[in-house]
């Protein structure tokens, strides 16, 4: 079975956040930055992987960005992705209905006829949390968001998602859209020889373009600084006493 | 006009849809609700009390359980008709999931997860979530009617005292059986059992430092005071715990009355899932670690030694 992922290039979330001086996108200039991927999207690849490795088959990553961004396919070929499709942008941000868009046409066009799209639920960055269901939508295909658990057999992808204290089961026949969420398995790490192999793979490029955004960013801020300071009630064992005494006082124990 | 989705999960009303009444009501005093499934007909009229005037029910004997593309096919239906300013929802897994479907049947932008939101004509201004809200992005949305989910906890449920009923109209929405291709057709425990992670009144989570074998008196105190145990990444990651108990921008969000954080060190990524809790107890060897800047009190030492001290006190307490 041939799989598409659909991944996209971000910078490594940093322990402490700073902006460009004109406040329109996060500061990466520092060397202490780096770039990856979201976490769903290492999963939604170690999926495709997966299934490739059981049943047979291809996977293809797409992604809609700068041309660094074939950094972060290359890592992904060390894993198992066999190519890459790079839709080529200027650096500036995509808009999620015209990302989809954009996918939705690469998928289509292209030579390998895809059982099945897995990708994140939402970007790690923008945090949109539609370009999956928009995917699903323009391919006429079935989307199963917030996946947690995930197998195929007999072209039927059940698929898990956790609501409370349970797992909601969803059964849909492929072709279909499956937008994971981080813990859908544990992706794993690039091997030497995956590494060495990775460099010799083909990433084909393709020039999309863009449409003015609909959801246009203006600029981004950091939250007031909620942050204070707590009140240090003990060192130790000692300290019990005076959580229950915290406890009865906020009402959680009579 | 606004219109809000509001979940409901086999009859039980989702509380923290409400939240995004109230964002309505800031917005516009006209608010209505879109409900999906037959059991939503007998929740519906209590909407009223929030503020909703008209819940618009889909009912359709084909939806018997959750099933997205039928909701959103059901809201778009309703907001083609009526043509809202702007059409709600929470920002839950579900309600973002509904309003990609409904905009993406409409064909118009959607902003999720917003904390404050300012309609004008053909450009609304919104304040989202980005990187799980820590970067908050000023965006301009084009069109003439919004959708947007609001980040769940940045509006509160207020209910308006002698409020009448909302007043009740069913409709049968036009479905393909694409549209109820995906529905829920089974649910299976997820091991945890008793209290949800999401409505937990008190949470007890653990990080590496609690270690694979210390989460025992972490269980013992979530079971007195009538809470759960939640824990950090790196524990599901190692598998020490189910990732139905991982809190945090890839797990749950919560937003209990009191949530202890045991060896966890306090990563951007674990601080966007539980910021929300009203009285935070940190434990942690290291007292300049980044989560004792969030807490309201912080007890410095080694969850090892301070777990079953406070299971000790806590069960002494209750008698």
């Amino acid at each position: 079975m041939d799989i598409a992922v659909c991944i996209k290039r971000v910078p490594l979330s940093p322990g402490r956040w700073t902006l460009t001086a004109d406040g329109t996108e996060i500061d990466t200039s520092s060397s202490a930055m780096g770039w990856t991927l979201s976490p769903h999207e290492e999963c939604a690849t170690e999926a495709a992987v997966q299934l490739k490795e059981t049943d047979g088959g291809t996977v293809t990553a797409f992604t809609l960005g700068t041309p660094e961004s074939s950094e972060q396919i290359r890592e992904l070929m060390a894993v198992g992705v066999d190519r890459g499709v790079l839709l080529e942008t200027d650096g500036a941000e995509w808009d999620a209905q015209a990302t989809a868009a954009a996918l939705a046409e690469a998928i289509r066009a292209d030579e390998t006829d895809f059982s099945a799209v897995i990708l994140g639920t939402e970007s790690a960055d923008v945090s949109g949390y539609q370009v999956g269901v928009r995917l699903a939508h323009a391919l006429g295909w079935p989307i199963v968001t917030n996946v947690k658990g995930l197998s195929v057999s007999n072209g039927v992808a059940r698929c898990e998602r956790v609501v409370g204290s349970e797992r909601e089961v969803y059964e849909v026949s492929l072709p279909a859209v499956i937008a994971v969420k981080d813990g859908v398995n544990i992706p794993r790490y690039p091997s030497v020889p995956g590494r060495i192999k990775a460099r010799k793979k083909p990433i084909d490029t393709a020039n999309p373009t863009r449409s003015d955004p609909r959801v246009e960013k203006v600029s981004l801020a950091l939250p007031p600084q909620e942050a204070g300071t707590a009140e240090i009630i003990g060192n130790g064992p000692d300290a019990a006493p005076r959580v229950v005494e915290i406890l009865k006082e906020i009402g959680v124990l009579a | 006009m606004i219109l809000v989705y509001v979940d409901h999960d086999r009859g039980t009303l989702d509380e923290l849809s409400l939240q995004a009444i109230t964002a309505a009501r800031g917005l516009d005093s006209d608010v209505q609700a879109v409900m999906v499934g037959a059991d939503a007909v007998a929740l519906a009229p209590r909407l009223g009390e929030f503020g909703v005037g008209t819940v618009h029910v889909a009912v359709d004997p084909r939806i018997t359980d959750y099933t997205p593309m039928a909701c959103g096919r059901a809201l778009a239906s309703v907001a083609q008709q009526f043509h809202p300013a702007a059409v709600l929802a929470v920002g839950s897994p579900r309600g973002n999931e509904v309003l990609a479907h409904a905009a993406a049947i409409l064909d118009e932008p959607f902003a999720a997860e917003c904390t404050e939101i300012s309609l004008g004509g053909d450009v609304a201004t919104v304040t989202r979530n980005r990187w799980a809200g820590n970067v908050l992005e000023t965006a301009r949305v084009h069109a003439s009617m919004l959708i947007a989910s609001v980040t769940a906890h940045a509006f509160a449920a207020e209910s308006i005292p002698g409020a009448a009923p909302a007043a009740v109209v069913e409709f049968s929405p036009e479905l393909t059986e694409a549209d109820l291709a995906v529905r829920v057709i089974d649910r299976v425990g997820s091991g945890g059992g008793g209290v949800s992670l999401a409505e937990a009144k008190v949470v007890v989570s653990g990080g590496r430092g609690v270690g694979e074998g210390g989460f025992g008196p972490l269980e013992e105190l979530a079971e007195l005071l009538g809470g759960t145990v939640g824990c950090s990444r790196v524990v599901t990651s190692a598998g020490w715990r189910p990732h139905a108990e991982q809190v945090g921008q890839t797990g749950t969000k919560v937003a209990p009355e009191l949530y202890f954080a045991i060896g966890i060190s306090g990563a951007t990524q674990h601080i966007a899932g539980c910021k929300n809790a009203k009285t935070m107890i940190a434990i942690n060897t290291d007292p300049e670690a980044t989560i004792m800047s969030y807490a309201d009190y912080a007890i410095v030492g080694d969850a090892g030694q301070i777990m079953p001290a406070i299971v000790d006190a806590v069960r002494a307490a209750k008698g």
